[in-house]
């Protein structure tokens, strides 16, 4: 197991009021993700539990670019993968931070 | 946002889906959420990813405006299995049941049985699940499983489907002990073919487990279907008293005398006074339930 962690500063907080979120499913090529309302408004904060080894530089691009598109400040997320793939990471963050908007 | 009950199909939804559509919208509240991070402490010793919940949901919530305790297996995750935290989730819902008299416990299963990485555990769950079972039947409520998920009922899930009060089960739903693979692999493929997926769901599917009376109740693939099957066998479960008991030991000695012999589920069909066997797996729910009103011993209070 490879344990990863990013954190980055948002310009502004997620929408929306809701305290915690979860999406998606532990099993082969999806993963769950985990959001729950706890940073400062300009703090996000994303762990990564992952079988598969080596992919650092991958997660890093994708966080960075859902950090980019969403601007999810305030929320820690934590994520159990089951071997996903980027684009299926991507869209699961982005399912989530509409969640916590709803 | 409202869910539509009759759009969303069972086998399809994930666990948590199934729950908050099952019941009363916006009702449920759980126990042990995923930010609880009750996870197995045994995956990690194998490099295996583990999940938030353990793959099971547990919650109260209401049904008709009368209050359940409910559990949804997620099938996806490791294929639904009992591992420890996973059963003693399970468990630990069933021994509440007790003190919070429900109207009904709830029992979503998708599992394949016990969690082969932590298997004394997840066996040990069973047991305690199956005793769990009994005390909160002896107590007077009942305790329904719904079965419709991708992953069935198999091994330890089987056994306990088979404790409980009632079951609903939908065409995609399996109910057995032993699954394909398990009977292929010790006794060869003369014997039973796991890749012939007819032969499958014919021997174990949800049509044979309800003409046979190993359910109470058949049910489309859609949640609505699922909610009015509970809602409806949660007024009929049948008492759990020393007459019930001994109903089932007759009831399945008989169906051993009748049905021993036949060598194919559609023989046993025939027997039981259905006109064309093979035309009962394209059947759809309602011709279905014709056909089962037309055979006697699919309805029964022996369990």
């Amino acid at each position: 197991m490879e344990s990863l962690t990013f954190r980055h500063t948002t310009k502004k907080p997620l929408p929306g009021a809701k305290p915690q979120a979860i999406t998606g499913v532990v099993a082969s090529g999806n993963l769950e993700v985990l959001l729950e309302r706890v940073l400062p408004p300009d703090a996000c904060e994303v762990a990564i539990e992952t079988p598969i080894t080596g992919y650092g530089p991958v997660w890093e691009a994708v966080v960075a670019d859902f950090v980019a598109r969403a601007e999810p400040g305030g929320i820690r997320i934590s994520i159990n993968d089951g071997g996903a793939r980027p684009d299926t990471v991507s869209l699961r963050l982005l399912q989530g931070a509409r969640l916590m908007e709803g | 946002m409202a869910i539509d009950r009759d759009a969303l199909s069972w086998y399809e939804a994930s666990a948590r889906q199934r729950v908050d559509a099952l019941l009363d919208t916006g009702s449920f509240a759980e126990f042990l959420g995923p930010e609880e991070r009750r996870m197995s402490p045994h995956l990690p010793l194998f490099d295996l990813p583990r999940a938030f919940d353990d793959g099971v949901v547990v919650g109260r919530g209401r049904l008709d405006g009368r209050p359940v305790l409910v559990a949804a297996q997620e099938g996806r995750f490791m294929g639904g299995a009992f591992g420890e935290v996973h059963g003693a989730k399970l468990v630990g819902l069933l021994r509440a049941a007790r003190e919070i008299k429900p109207a009904a416990v709830l029992i979503l299963f998708d599992t394949g049985g016990v969690r082969l990485q932590e298997a004394n555990a997840g066996e040990t769950a069973i047991a305690e699940t199956m005793r769990a079972i009994a005390e909160v039947r002896a107590d007077g409520v009942p305790v329904i499983g719904l079965i419709g998920g991708r992953a069935g009922a198999y091994g330890g899930g089987g056994l306990i489907a088979g404790t409980c009060s009632r079951l609903a089960v939908s065409e995609g739903g399996r109910i057995s002990v032993s699954g394909p693979e398990v009977i292929e692999t010790n006794k060869g493929a003369e014997e039973f073919d796991s890749r012939d997926r007819a032969l499958v769901w014919r021997t174990m599917g949800g049509k044979h487990r309800r003409l046979t009376g190993g359910a109470d109740a058949f049910c489309a693939d859609s949640v609505s279907a699922f909610r009015e099957a509970a809602r409806a066998l949660i007024g009929r479960a049948p008492a759990f008293d020393l007459a019930t008991l001994e109903a089932e030991h007759a009831r399945l000695r008989n169906r051993l005398e009748e049905f021993g012999d036949c060598r194919d589920a559609t023989e046993v069909w025939a027997r039981l006074g259905v006109n064309d066997p093979d035309a009962v797996p394209a059947m759809d729910a309602r011709a279905f339930d014709e056909t089962v009103a037309g055979v006697g011993g699919a309805n029964h209070d022996a369990r």
